[in-house]
């Protein structure tokens, strides 16, 4: 009986985990003292061969560890930083020679006889405009002949904003209570905001209004300039962040929220899209805007580019300005 | 090309080697930031004026803000210690 309970626990600590015998379970009970002695014997040498084994795997494992942890902050870090260093020298030439090597075999600058300057080229010259009513050579081409070019980036940029959005922003409200992520981050911004900083404070009140107005003009007179929807809506996006850098969030909230930000969004991608696809519809035959093909000096002339050039200002002003408050704070 | 562009093309590639450079993160952001006023400047000698806003306005102010910000939340830029008494 002795000799099959050492058995059932040798194989007990190999790591079978079948249940004792009935029959086993019973004996236990009714076995004579010095049988019981032994088998704590059997059982305290068992353990303590187990435990030698234990911490013998212990201390080899942390040998192991430390001279890996020791190679590794030696010569093992000089290795791994050589070899980053010479892998990226090496890149970095090679695009550099690759990119030098392509400039060299484009055709000369301005020579009439490279193949950029063919049919294509000449009717947005003479026809331009005439078809798409833009003064400017270079609004014309972006808002009008490839006016799906110019939706493509405002697309991206709106998907971009919605990324953000997705990974920076805290939730602020659960159950009608703040969540105690969004009350550490506001906590964090408001201890970290300029208090009353009366340079910066005296800056921002002279220049962003200047700002915002040169941003403006931009955007309104893009029809009859070349371009002006995304300059002027970066840098009405920069004056907006000066703006919220000098008073706060508490001012800004006033005039723009998260409502503010996706109404104008989704209205100017709207807008634009509206704009631009109805012609997918007519067999690329323009219902025609009734404005006037561009003068210039005139706000209202040259066809839809004013209205889409608007829209796009919008949306990247409004990108400008969610991508710095969520960065700031995870919140707009 | 006139001499002007020969400088800034100078000094715009002296910027782009000493963004890579630079230890602290904060001057390699500041750097960043003058080699982008250069690049407007040369968008206005090649004649295209709204890039040369677009440039100025994205790379060197919305740019620069956003990486001014990723430092701070990650405190990369050293606070004086006069400042971190106060805390």
């Amino acid at each position: 009986m002795k000799k099959k309970i050492v058995d059932r626990l040798r194989q007990r600590y190999a790591g079978d985990q079948s249940p004792l015998d009935e029959d086993m379970i019973s004996s236990l009970g009714e076995q004579p003292p010095e049988l019981m002695r032994t088998s704590d014997e059997a059982y305290e040498a068992l353990e303590h061969v187990h435990e030698s084994r234990v911490w013998e795997a212990v201390r080899q494992e942390r040998d192991m560890y430390q001279q890996i942890h020791k190679w590794s902050y030696s010569s093992g870090l000089r290795l791994i930083k050589r070899v980053y260093t010479t892998l990226a020298v090496l890149t970095c030439g090679g695009i550099i020679l690759f990119l030098l090597w392509t400039v060299n075999m484009l055709p000369p600058f301005g020579n009439p006889n490279n193949p950029d300057n063919n049919e294509v080229a000449a009717r947005y010259i003479e026809q331009g405009p005439e078809e798409t009513g833009a003064v400017n050579m270079v609004a014309g081409m972006i808002l009008d002949y490839r006016a799906f070019d110019t939706f493509g980036e405002t697309t991206v940029l709106f998907v971009a904003a919605c990324s953000v959005l997705f990974l920076l922003k805290l939730n602020d409200h659960k159950d009608g209570k703040p969540t105690s992520a969004w009350l550490e981050a506001e906590y964090d911004d408001r201890h970290h905001e300029p208090k009353n900083d009366q340079i910066l404070q005296f800056a921002a009140r002279l220049l962003v209004p200047i700002i915002l107005l040169f941003g403006f003009y931009v955007i309104m007179n893009g029809h009859i300039s070349p371009g002006g929807g995304f300059s002027g809506g970066a840098i009405m996006g920069a004056g907006l962040i000066l703006y919220l850098n000098a008073f706060g969030f508490q001012k800004t909230e006033r005039f723009f929220t998260y409502n503010t930000f996706r109404w104008i969004t989704f209205g100017s991608l709207i807008t634009y899209a509206g704009l631009k696809s109805y012609s997918f519809y007519t067999g690329a035959n323009h219902l025609g805007s009734g404005i006037s093909t561009g003068t210039p000096g005139a706000l209202l002339s040259a066809g839809f580019i004013l209205p889409l050039n608007i829209c796009v200002g919008l949306v990247v002003m409004c990108t400008m300005y969610t991508f710095y408050t969520l960065i700031r704070k995870g919140g707009i | 090309m006139s001499v002007l562009t020969v400088i800034v093309l100078g000094f715009l590639l002296s910027c782009a080697i000493a963004t890579c450079l630079a230890k602290d993160l904060l001057v390699s952001v500041i750097i960043f930031m003058a080699y982008s006023l250069l690049m407007s400047i040369l968008w206005m000698l090649l004649q295209s004026p709204d890039l040369a806003i677009t440039e100025a306005a994205v790379g060197a102010g919305v740019t620069s803000i956003l990486f001014f910000i990723t430092l701070k939340k990650l405190h990369a830029i050293k606070v004086k210690h006069s400042e971190e008494k106060d805390r």
